[in-house]
């Protein structure tokens, strides 16, 4: 790996023990991957939350304050594991809570800004084309990729945060341009796609036809012009199923005026997957609904943008939660300040649904405990990404179009045959 | 890693390996260990129970197996950004497996492998599906870029 001056004299401890020992890693980790060089960025996302980092990961933190790590470019954080408001009501843990608190002070004390939000492409931040950036989670790294046409990997917590110490990542993956190119074809012209569940579906099923960080799908047939939230929904199942990074869709991404332009001149032979609106609605059949008792329908994961808490205000307006169901709607402050002042969020809670401020559902502190104190078995979204990420928590998982989930809400059932 | 260094101290030779499998790209010291071999891909955030190490996504090949002290083969990488902190705190909970062996991986599971110090490799050939089962004790030099099966489950 070929340094400048600057990035030698960085190893050797001329910034600090902090940036040394993060330029360190990162080479490391451009070594892995034959990186020839180290690029500058301009921002930063990282997750860093309690439940994540474990004590281990907090007295990491810990140590790279007091090493005197400090941001050098803005950095912002995800989503996190507790809404301090809701934690006892939660049944999560108070040792955990302070513990969360020194997480937020620590990074704080490092200069990052901790806005708590996995939607920073929506509410926070918009790199232009071409663009460096160091991102995480996945959604915010697909979305960045694509959408924008900026570049970044999928970066962790911790590289991310060595990103901001140092101002640069590893030149690799979708920092380069012969990673961006399109490595298959989608046809999507016969998916009507009336629902965010439908672009998560369309995620999912693409996604688990090319399980590969590398894969880059090319979507064609889109009849409309899609919205951020379907894109969001999109990238973030794309990038859940499939580990994919980056996706093209002519005439809408940037990289992509044409199909041919989006491949790098080359168009992938083979048939191109194909997406229908019969491979959508059998996503939605394959999920078992055992005896049809759903007693938890979740609204998160990723963040609701407030045009989606608009829509389900609406039609939760003049109901209620069923008696004996749980329902969660998460998104960032930014957005329920706006909800909240718009009057969006009244019918809302006047309904029953919880609403959870700078954390994702599935990313909860006690999840697992909290599961089995309420006795939830059946977990019942509109979105794709987190019926599946939450795995690990032993939910059984139904994904749904969003008016049936809020029927779902109404009534603690599961229609039958119904999406 | 302790076992080679004995084997050469007392001149024990090693016997041959059953078989090799080279692989592209490596982080990390020798280590040697018993395999746990997954036909699915994984993710800390989404397979695992990271307070007791065991597999726990309903429905995953692996259901019920644990990771600790193995050396874990996984075709692919899902998901997910968790793994460059959760590989350092499963570490210190003393529940991480010896290394990460991929087909296919992303950045975040070789971000979070060297932040916590354990071996990772990606790339393989063979591919070792159907060449090596649960059970078998490998041998991972990550800079030689190779993995050698040393003897077959159940065998002493």
């Amino acid at each position: 790996m070929i340094l400048t001056a600057d990035e030698k004299a960085m190893l050797k401890g001329a910034e600090g023990e902090a940036v040394r020992r993060a330029l360190h890693y990162q080479r490391q980790v451009g070594q892995f991957f034959g990186a020839q060089r180290m690029v500058p960025i301009t921002n930063a996302h990282m997750m860093g939350d309690i439940e994540v980092l474990g004590d281990a990961g907090l007295a990491f933190l810990e140590e790279m304050r007091i090493l005197g790590a400090r941001a050098r470019i803005p950095i912002t954080t995800n989503a996190r594991c507790i809404d301090f408001d809701w934690a006892e009501r939660l049944g999560q843990d108070s040792g955990e809570c302070a513990k969360e608190r020194k997480v937020i002070a620590t990074l704080q004390a490092m200069d990052i800004m901790t806005t708590d939000t996995c939607i920073n492409y929506q509410t926070l931040y918009q790199p232009h084309l071409g663009e460096r950036v160091a991102w995480g989670d996945t959604g915010t790294c697909i979305y960045a990729n694509s959408v924008f046409g900026a570049r970044t990997n999928f970066e962790s917590g911790p590289a991310a945060l060595a990103a901001s110490v140092t101002g640069r990542v590893p030149d690799y993956g979708y920092q380069l341009d012969r990673h961006r190119r399109g490595t298959f074809l989608v046809d999507a012209s016969r998916a009507t796609l009336p629902d965010l569940a439908d672009w998560g579906a369309m995620g999912r099923l693409i996604g688990e036809h090319r399980q590969n960080y590398y894969a880059v799908p090319v979507i064609t047939g889109i009849a409309r012009a899609p919205l951020a939230d379907e894109l969001k929904h999109l990238g973030c199942a794309l990038a859940s199923y499939g580990s994919m990074a980056m996706f093209h869709m002519p005439g809408v991404t940037p990289e992509a005026p044409s199909v041919e332009a989006a491949c790098g001149g080359t168009v992938p032979r083979g048939q191109p997957l194909v997406v229908d609106d019969a491979a959508i609605e059998a996503v939605y059949r394959g999920y078992p609904t055992g005896d049809g008792a759903a007693r938890l329908v979740v609204f998160s994961g990723p963040q609701l943008s407030l045009f989606e808490i608009r829509q389900l205000a609406a039609m939760f307006d003049g109901r209620r939660v069923a008696s004996g169901s749980s329902v969660f709607l998460t998104s960032g402050n930014g957005v329920l300040s706006a909800a909240r002042k718009l009057g969006y969020l009244k019918p809302l809670e006047e309904a029953g649904v919880a609403v959870l401020e700078g954390v994702c559902f599935y990313i909860l502190q006690n999840l697992s405990q909290m599961r089995e104190a309420n006795g939830w078995r059946t977990l019942v979204s509109n979105s794709a990404k987190i019926v599946n990420i939450i795995g690990a928590h032993r939910f059984h998982t139904v994904l749904r179009r969003t008016a049936i989930c809020v029927e779902v809400a109404c009534t603690g059932r599961l229609p039958e045959h119904a999406a | 890693m302790g076992m080679a260094f004995h084997c050469a101290e007392t001149g024990v030779r090693q016997p041959a390996p059953i078989l090799t499998i080279a692989v592209e790209r490596g982080f990390g010291p020798v280590v040697e260990g018993e395999a746990l071999v997954s036909e699915e891909g994984f993710s800390p955030r989404y397979d695992l129970d990271r307070w007791s190490g065991l597999i726990t996504k309903p429905g995953h090949k692996l259901e019920g197996e644990t990771i600790k002290d193995r050396i874990c083969f996984f075709p692919t990488a899902k998901g997910g950004i968790a793994a460059g902190w959760a590989f350092n705190d499963i570490r210190a909970k003393g529940i991480a497996p010896k290394a990460f062996i991929f087909g296919v991986t992303n950045p975040v599971m070789v971000q979070g492998a060297i932040l916590a110090g354990i071996p990772i490799t990606e790339g393989w050939s063979p591919d070792p599906a159907g060449l090596l089962r649960t059970g078998d004790w490998v041998r991972v030099d990550p800079e030689r870029r190779v993995i050698e099966v040393l003897r077959r489950g159940g065998e002493a």
